[in-house]
C-alpha cells in the first residue's frame, strides 16, 4: 500500500496579529510549524504502516525552507518526501493549490492507494484543498475521518459529522481528511531525526509536474484577497467591580436578564 | 509567477511611500527614492494602484482565460437536508441571499438535493426563494460527496448562477469544494459578511483567517459562479412569508453511482446542540476543574439553555467537544451568553461575538472578553455563580 500525506507549513497563528496603524500582518517572531491537523493525518498513515506495512510519502508545497516539516515527518517514520517549490506556484488559492498538488501526486512512481490531509490548515482554515485534490485525481472523498481501517482494499472509517458519527465504507483508492479526534501524533525518534536531517528530498517545480503555468499560483487563482483588516471589536459595555460586593452584581445580572426577557 | 502582477513606472514614481502604507502584504519597499515590488509577497490586490497619486503603478493584465461573466445570473442557495429535514442554515442563507438578490436586482433560487424532498419547496419559497430547483432521487437520500458534486455541478452548468452559497457544515464544506473545482471557479470558506456590487455583481466575501486574528475580503473577479460557504448562525433567518409565490422546477438528471456508502449513523446520545440554544452558560480555564462545570450546567438548566465551554476545557478533558464554542468548535448566536472564567481568546470570541447579550465574569480586569461584553463583571466566579443560582431559584 502506498499512502501519500499532504502537509503544509503554517505560521503559528496564535501569534499572528494585524498592526492596527498600517493594517499589515505582523509576522516578526512568528514561528513556522507543521499544520497541527496534518500531524493527525500523518499519524493515521504511520499507524497503517505499522499494522500492514505501507510506503508513506509526504508532500508539501511551499518555500524551500518548508523542507523542515518534511524532515519532521520522515523522523516520525515517513519513507519519502517531495518538496514542491517554485515561484510560479506562489500565491495560489485552493483551486491552484489543488491542481499542482494533484499533478505532483500523479507524477509519483507508484500510484497512491490513499491520499491523506489534515481536516484544514490553521492559517487559511478553508478545508478545501483535500476535496479539491480528490476532484483532480477523480478519487472518492471522505472528510472528517476520526478512525480508519483498511482490509483487502476496502476501507471502513468513522467520520465526525455535525450531529454525530457516520460509519462509511468504500474501496481504495480514496482521498481523506483527518480530524484531531483520530489519535495522538507520535514524536520523531532521535535516530529518525539523524537520518531525516540529511535525507535527500527532491524539489519539484511547476515544469517538473507538467503544470500549465496559467493554472498555477496567483494567475491560476480565481479568488483574490482585496483587503485585510483587524477584526471589528464590539465596544465593550459597562464594566463593574464585583470583588467587594458580589451580591450587588448578582442583582444587576438578574435585572439585565429581566430586561432582555430571558427570565 | 510568470510576470510581476504590478508594474511600477520609475519615471512617474516620486518616492512618496503612499503605496507602501497601502500595501496589506508588505510587498513593496523603497530602494533609494523608488518603490520596488517583492513579487513573491504581492497578491495583486490593487491597493497600491489606487493609493498612488502619480499614476505610477498599474496592474498587469491577468493571463487567465476570460469567462463570459454576463451569461451568469441570479443568486442561489444550496439547501442542505439530513433525513429529509431542511437544515436551519439554509433559511439563514435564504434571508441573506434575498438581500443580495434584491441589491443586485436578480432572482433568488434554492437548490435542494435529496429523496422525497419536493414538499420542502413551499417553505423555501416562504423563506424568500423565487425559484426552487429540486433534484429528487433515491441515490441522493444520504450525502455522498461524488453524487452530490455531480448533481449540483450539472444544475450549475445548466442555469449559470452568478452566486452560489452553502452552509459551512461538515457536508457543505466538503462537497462544495469539489463543485468549485469542477466548475473551475473560486470558493471562499466561512464568510461572515457578504455584499454585492449592484453594477458589476461582484461579491465581496469577508472571512476570518489566521485563526480569526485577521479579517480578509475576497473576490472572484473573472470566474463564475462566485461561490461561498457561510457558518451556521452567522446570519439571521427572516420570518417566513407563506403568501410568497415561487416556482418549483424538478430537475431530472442522470447521476453517477456513489463511490462510498454509509453503513451506520450514530447521533450524539447527549443530544446537545449548542448552536440551537437560546441561552448559553459557558465556562473556561477559570473553572479550575471539571467538577466545577456542574455549577454551569445547573445555571444553564435554570435559564432554559445549554452549557458551552472554551477550548481549554475540552483540551483539559473536562468536557466533550459537543459543547465547545469557537473557531474549532461551534459558532453560536444565542439571546444570552454568560461567560464564566473565559479570558476571550480571539478564536473563542469569533464563535460567540454575534450573541445578542453577553455577560462576562472574570478575575482579570484586562481580559479580552470584556471587550465584547454588554455587562462585564470583574470578580471571582466562585462568589458570583452560586449566588446567581440561589437568586434564580428564589425567583421561580
Amino acid at each position: 500500500m502506498h499512502i501519500v500525506v499532504c502537509v503544509k507549513q503554517v505560521p503559528d497563528t496564535a501569534n499572528v496579529r494585524i498592526n492596527p496603524e498600517t493594517n499589515t500582518l505582523m509576522r516578526e517572531g512568528v514561528e513556522s510549524i507543521m499544520n497541527p491537523f496534518d500531524e493527525y493525518a500523518l499519524e493515521e498513515a504511520l499507524k497503517l504502516k505499522d499494522a500492514h506495512g505501507a510506503r508513506v510519502t509526504v508532500i508539501t508545497m511551499g518555500p524551500p525552507q518548508a523542507d523542515v516539516i518534511l524532515r519532521d515527518a520522515m523522523a516520525r517514520g515517513a519513507d519519502d518526501a517531495v518538496l514542491l517549490t517554485d515561484r510560479a506556484v506562489a500565491g495560489a488559492d485552493t483551486l491552484a493549490t489543488s491542481y499542482v498538488l494533484s499533478l505532483a501526486i500523479k507524477k509519483l512512481n507508484e500510484k497512491p492507494d490513499l491520499v491523506l490531509f489534515g481536516k484544514q490548515a490553521i492559517d487559511g482554515d478553508t478545508a478545501q484543498v483535500g476535496p479539491g485534490v480528490s476532484e483532480f485525481l477523480d478519487y472518492p472523498l471522505v472528510t472528517y475521518v476520526k478512525s480508519l481501517s483498511v482490509k483487502d482494499g476496502v476501507f471502513t472509517v468513522e467520520t465526525l459529522m455535525d450531529e454525530g458519527t457516520d460509519v462509511i465504507e468504500g474501496r481504495l483508492p480514496a482521498v481523506m481528511t483527518v480530524v484531531k479526534e483520530a489519535s495522538t501524533p507520535r514524536f520523531g525518534s532521535l535516530a529518525g531525526w539523524i537520518d531525516a536531517k540529511d535525507a535527500a528530498i527532491p524539489a519539484w517545480g511547476a515544469k517538473d509536474v507538467q503544470a500549465d503555468i496559467a493554472q498555477c499560483g496567483l494567475d491560476g487563482s480565481p479568488t483574490k484577497v482585496v483587503k485585510i483588516f483587524a477584526p471589528p471589536t464590539k465596544s465593550g459595555g459597562r464594566k463593574v467591580d464585583g470583588r467587594e460586593k458580589p451580591a450587588e452584581v448578582v442583582d444587576e445580572i438578574m435585572q439585565l436578564l429581566k430586561e432582555k426577557g430571558v427570565r | 509567477m510568470a510576470d510581476a502582477p504590478i508594474i511600477i513606472d520609475p519615471e512617474k514614481c516620486k518616492g512618496c511611500k503612499l503605496c507602501i502604507k497601502a500595501c496589506p502584504f508588505d510587498a513593496l519597499y523603497m530602494e533609494g527614492k523608488l518603490a520596488v515590488l517583492k513579487p513573491e509577497e504581492c497578491r495583486a490586490c490593487g491597493s497600491c494602484v489606487d493609493a498612488c497619486k502619480f499614476k505610477a503603478i498599474t496592474a498587469a493584465e491577468s493571463a487567465g482565460a476570460k469567462v463570459d461573466l454576463s451569461a451568469y445570473k441570479g443568486v442561489w442557495v444550496f439547501v442542505e437536508q439530513r433525513q429529509g429535514k431542511v437544515q436551519e442554515v439554509a433559511y439563514e442563507l435564504l434571508a441573506t441571499g434575498r438581500r443580495l438578490a434584491d441589491d443586485r436586482g436578480s432572482e433568488l433560487a434554492a437548490v435542494i438535493l435529496g429523496h422525497n424532498v419536493t414538499d420542502a419547496a413551499a417553505s423555501l419559497v416562504a423563506a424568500g426563494a423565487d425559484k426552487v430547483y429540486v433534484v429528487d432521487q433515491p441515490v441522493l437520500a444520504e450525502y455522498e460527496a461524488n453524487v452530490y458534486t455531480d448533481a449540483l455541478s450539472q444544475v450549475i452548468a445548466k442555469y449559470k448562477p452568478e452566486v452560489v452559497l452553502a452552509g459551512a457544515t461538515a457536508i457543505g464544506r466538503a462537497f462544495f469544494a469539489k463543485v468549485a473545482v469542477r466548475s473551475r471557479t473560486g470558493l471562499t470558506a466561512d464568510c461572515t459578511m457578504l455584499s454585492v456590487d449592484k453594477e458589476t455583481g461582484l461579491l465581496h466575501q469577508t472571512r476570518p483567517a489566521f485563526g480569526g486574528n485577521i479579517m480578509a475580503t475576497i473576490m472572484t473577479p473573472n470566474h463564475r459562479p462566485q461561490m461561498a460557504t457561510v457558518r451556521p448562525k452567522v446570519f439571521k433567518t427572516a420570518p417566513p412569508d407563506p403568501a410568497r409565490k415561487g416556482e418549483t422546477l424538478i430537475e431530472a438528471l442522470k447521476l453517477v453511482a456513489p463511490s462510498t456508502k454509509i453503513v451506520r449513523t450514530e447521533r450524539d446520545a447527549s443530544g446537545v446542540n449548542i448552536a440551537e440554544a437560546e441561552v448559553i452558560v459557558a465556562g473556561g480555564r477559570g473553572m479550575k476543574k471539571g467538577e466545577n462545570l456542574e455549577m454551569l450546567k445547573k445555571l444553564a438548566k435554570l435559564l432554559g439553555g445549554e452549557m458551552g465551554v472554551s477550548r481549554a476545557c475540552v483540551d483539559a478533558g473536562w468536557c466533550s467537544v459537543a459543547h465547545q464554542v469557537g473557531q474549532t468548535g461551534k459558532t453560536v448566536c444565542p439571546k444570552l451568553y454568560l461567560a464564566f472564567g473565559i479570558s476571550g481568546a480571539i478564536q473563542h470570541l469569533e464563535g460567540m461575538r454575534a450573541s445578542d447579550t453577553i455577560i462576562a465574569v472574570n478575575r482579570d480586569a484586562n481580559a479580552p472578553i470584556f471587550g465584547v461584553a454588554d455587562l462585564g463583571i470583574v470578580g471571582d466566579l466562585f462568589d458570583i455563580a452560586p449566588r446567581l443560582i440561589s437568586a434564580l431559584e428564589a425567583a421561580k
